[in-house]
C-alpha cells in the first residue's frame, strides 16, 4: 500500500511537470522544430533577446500585473477592514456575496461585460479609441480584487480586535492604530492576496483580450496570435525563463518564511 | 510607513516608464497576424524599426509604430467592431476585405501618396474582392498544397498530383485534415471539381459525404501541429500552405509537395491573398500611407518575402537576384509554380464572403462531421462513451470509498 502511495505521487508529479520539461528542453533545440531534436544550442535564448516585439509585450505584461496588483491590494484591503467593521450582520454578507460573484463568473462574460462597458462610456465621453492601457489596467484591477479580499479577510477575523483598542487608549490615532497595529498583524494575508493577484494578472488572457486596444499588447495576447505561422522557439525559452524566475522567488521566499520561524522561537 | 514610501516610488518608476514609451511626436498603429512581419529575428531586417528611422531622415519627425498582432479574420474583424478604432494599418485576407468594404469599414486609399503602387504587377490588381484597386494592396499571397512523406508515400500515389491522395485507404491513420471549416470543405469541393464559394446546399451536402468517407482514415484534424507532426513523421499526408510547407522542408527533407490537379492537369486549389488596408476612423491617414508605402519599397518588401516565406506580388522582390538566391531555387519553385497564371485563377478558386446562411450551413455540416465518429467508428475514437465510462467509474469508486468510510465509522464507534 505504501509502494503504491509512492508510485501516486510520483505520477502526479510527472503528469504535472511533463510539459514544462519538455518545453524547456525543446527551448535548447537547434532547430525551429518541436517534433525533432537536432542538438543542443542557445540559439532561440539570443533570439529572444533580439525580439524587440515579445519584450515589449513582456514589458507591458509585468508593469500590468504590478500596478493591477497593487492598486487592487490597497482597495481590497480598505474594503476588508472597513467591512469588518461594519454593524450590520446582514448588510456586511451581502456586501461580501456581492464581492465574490466576480470570481465566479467566467472570464469572458468578465470580460465582454466590461468591453462593452468601456465602449459605452467611451462614446458617450466622445473618445476616438475607448479602448487603451487604461481599460485593461481597470479590468485586472476588478478581476483581482475579490481574491485579496478574500486572503485578507480571514486574517482580520483572527486579529483580536482589542489590540486595536488598546493602541488608541494608548493614544494613537485611529489610522495610526491601522498602520502600527492591524497592518502588521494582517500583513500576511495582504502579502499572499498580492501575490496572487500578481500571478492572476500576468497569465489573464481572455480578460485582456477583449479590453485591451491598439498599442497595448500582453504577452498571453502576443503568444496567441503567434498561431498564424506558428509559435516560435524563443517563446519557450521565455517560459523556461519565467518559469526559473517563479521557481527561485518561490525558493527564496520559502526559505525566508523558515528562516522567520526560527529567528520566533 | 517606509514601506508605502518604497511602494509609492515603485509606481512612480512604472509610471514614468509607460510615459517615456509614448514620446515620439507621432504613433501609427499596426494590426498584422502574429509572426508576419520581418521583425529582426534570425538576422532579418526589422522594417518598423527601418521605417522609424526613414521617416526621421525624411520628414525631420520621430515616429513611433505599435504593431500589435491577431489570430485570425475574424479576432480582428471583432476588435475593429467592437469599438477599438486605433488602428491605422491592417492586413487582412481577401474575403475579409470584402466584407469590410461591404460594411463600409475601410477608408479608400490614396494612391498619391503610394507612388510604390506601381510595383504590384498587373496581375495582383483588380481582384474580386476590391475589383477596382481603391482599399487594398496586396502584401502576399499563397496556395494550398499537398505535403508528403516520400519515405512513406510510394511514388504511384503522387505521380498523377490529386486531392485523392488525401483519401487514399493505404495511408489510413496518417493523414491529416485542416481542422476549420472552410478549409476542410475545401480540400473536398476543390477534389470534386466544384465551386467552393457556392450558395447551393447540396454542394455543401455532398462535399460533407466525401469528408465523412474520409473520416475513418484520418490521424486527426489540426491546424498547428500539422508542423510538428509532419516533420517528425507521425503523420505522411496532409494539406497546408506552400510556404510553410518549406518551413517543414527545412527540417525534414524527406518531405514533398505539389499543387493538387484535376483530371484535365489544371491546378485546382485554394488562393489567398492578404493586404495592406486602413480602417475608417484610423488618425493617421498619411502616416499609414507613407508606412504602406515604404512596406513596398525594395529591401522591406525583401525582407518581408523572406521572413513571411510566402510569395509575394511585388516586382522588385521577383526581379531581385539576392531575393531569389536567398530563397533558394526549390522554395522558387515552389512559391511561384510555372505555367500557372494567378490573375486567371485566383477569382474562381479563392474563398469568397460567404451570404450568413451559406455560412451558417457550412459550420452546422461541419459540426456534424466532427461528431459523426460514433457511426464510422472505425477510426475516430468514441470519445462520449469513454467519458461517459470515466464519469462512472469515478461515481462509483467514490461511492465504494463513502460506503467503506461509513462502515468503518461504524466500526469504530461501537468499540467504544
Amino acid at each position: 500500500m505504501r509502494a503504491l502511495s509512492k508510485i501516486y505521487t510520483i505520477l502526479i508529479y510527472v503528469i504535472l511537470y511533463a510539459p514544462i520539461a519538455v518545453m524547456i528542453l525543446f527551448s535548447f533545440n537547434s532547430i525551429n522544430s518541436t517534433g525533432i531534436f537536432a542538438g543542443f544550442s542557445l540559439h532561440w535564448y539570443q533570439e529572444l533577446m533580439k525580439d524587440a516585439a515579445t519584450l515589449t509585450a513582456l514589458k507591458n505584461t509585468l508593469i500590468l500585473a504590478v500596478l493591477s496588483s497593487l492598486i487592487s491590494c490597497v482597495i481590497a484591503t480598505a474594503a476588508a477592514v472597513g467591512l469588518s467593521k461594519m454593524q450590520n450582520r446582514m448588510l456586511r454578507s451581502a456586501v461580501e456575496t456581492l464581492t465574490d460573484i466576480p470570481m465566479m463568473n467566467p472570464d469572458i462574460v468578465t470580460g465582454i461585460s466590461m468591453m462593452l462597458l468601456f465602449v459605452f462610456v467611451g462614446m458617450r465621453l466622445g473618445l476616438s479609441s475607448s479602448l487603451s492601457f487604461v481599460t485593461v489596467l481597470i479590468a485586472h484591477i476588478t478581476f483581482n480584487l475579490p481574491y485579496v479580499y478574500l486572503s485578507v479577510m480571514p486574517k482580520i477575523r483572527q486579529m483580536d480586535t482589542h489590540l486595536t483598542e488598546a493602541a488608541m487608549d494608548l493614544g494613537c490615532t485611529p489610522f495610526q492604530a491601522f498602520l502600527k497595529v492591524e497592518l502588521p498583524a494582517i500583513f500576511p494575508g495582504v502579502l499572499s492576496g498580492l501575490i496572487m493577484a500578481f500571478t492572476l494578472s500576468l497569465d489573464d488572457f481572455v480578460i485582456s483580450y477583449f479590453t485591451t486596444g491598439s498599442g497595448f499588447e500582453t504577452l498571453p495576447i502576443r503568444i496567441y496570435s503567434m498561431t498564424k505561422k506558428r509559435v516560435t522557439p524563443d517563446m519557450y525559452a521565455l517560459s523556461t525563463l519565467i518559469f526559473l524566475a517563479v521557481l527561485i522567488l518561490l525558493i527564496l521566499s520559502n526559505v525566508a518564511q523558515r528562516d522567520g520561524k526560527k529567528k520566533k522561537k | 510607513m517606509k514601506k508605502f514610501g518604497f511602494l509609492i516610488a515603485v509606481c512612480m518608476m512604472l509610471a514614468a516608464l509607460c510615459l517615456s514609451a509614448f514620446a515620439a511626436d507621432r504613433v501609427i498603429n499596426v494590426y498584422n497576424w502574429g509572426e508576419y512581419i520581418s521583425d529582426g529575428s534570425e538576422d532579418s531586417l526589422d522594417v518598423n524599426r527601418a521605417f522609424e528611422e526613414y521617416y526621421k531622415e525624411t520628414f525631420g519627425e520621430t515616429v513611433r509604430v505599435v504593431y500589435t498582432t491577431y489570430a485570425s479574420n475574424e479576432d480582428m474583424y471583432a476588435k475593429l467592431k467592437s469599438g477599438a478604432t486605433g488602428y491605422d494599418v491592417i492586413i487582412p485576407s481577401d474575403y475579409m476585405i470584402a466584407r469590410l468594404i461591404d460594411e463600409d469599414m475601410l477608408e479608400p486609399l490614396n494612391f498619391d501618396n503610394i507612388p510604390n503602387y506601381e510595383y504590384i504587377t498587373e496581375d495582383y490588381r483588380g481582384l474580386y474582392y476590391d475589383i477596382e484597386n481603391r482599399y487594398s494592396i496586396p502584401y502576399c499571397y499563397g496556395m494550398v498544397g499537398v505535403l508528403y512523406n516520400s519515405t512513406v508515400v510510394a511514388e504511384e500515389d503522387v505521380k498523377d498530383r490529386s486531392w485523392d491522395l488525401m483519401w487514399n485507404a493505404k495511408y489510413a491513420g496518417k493523414i491529416l485534415q485542416f481542422n476549420n471549416s472552410r478549409d476542410g470543405f475545401g480540400t473536398a469541393l476543390y477534389r470534386a471539381g466544384a465551386d467552393v464559394n457556392s450558395t447551393d446546399p447540396a454542394v455543401w451536402e455532398k462535399a460533407l459525404a466525401d469528408l465523412k468517407a474520409q473520416k475513418p482514415l484520418l490521424q486527426g484534424y489540426v491546424m498547428d501541429e500539422i508542423f510538428n507532426k509532419m516533420e517528425s513523421g507521425e503523420a505522411a499526408v496532409s494539406a497546408y500552405y506552400a510556404g510553410d510547407f518549406l518551413t517543414m522542408y527545412d527540417n525534414n527533407e524527406d518531405l514533398g509537395f505539389y499543387y493538387p490537379v484535376n483530371a484535365d492537369g489544371q491546378i485546382v486549389t485554394n488562393l489567398f491573398v492578404d493586404a495592406f488596408c486602413i480602417p475608417k476612423g484610423a488618425k493617421n491617414k498619411d502616416l499609414a500611407e507613407c508606412y504602406i508605402n515604404f512596406m513596398l519599397s525594395e529591401e522591406p518588401a525583401i525582407a518581408n518575402a523572406e521572413f513571411v516565406c510566402y510569395a509575394c506580388p511585388n516586382a522588385l522582390v521577383l526581379e531581385s537576384e539576392d531575393y531569389r538566391e536567398d530563397m533558394g531555387e526549390y522554395a522558387m519553385e515552389v512559391l511561384y509554380p510555372e505555367d500557372f497564371s494567378f490573375s486567371e485563377n485566383y477569382n474562381a478558386m479563392s474563398y469568397h464572403n460567404l451570404n450568413p446562411e451559406t455560412l451558417k450551413l457550412v459550420n452546422d455540416l461541419w459540426e456534424d462531421l466532427k461528431i459523426s465518429g460514433d457511426e464510422s467508428g472505425a477510426g475516430g475514437a468514441n470519445y462520449l462513451s469513454t467519458a461517459l465510462v470515466a464519469a462512472l467509474v469515478i461515481v462509483a469508486a467514490l461511492a465504494a470509498w463513502l460506503i467503506i468510510s461509513k462502515i468503518q465509522k461504524s466500526k469504530r464507534e461501537k468499540m467504544y
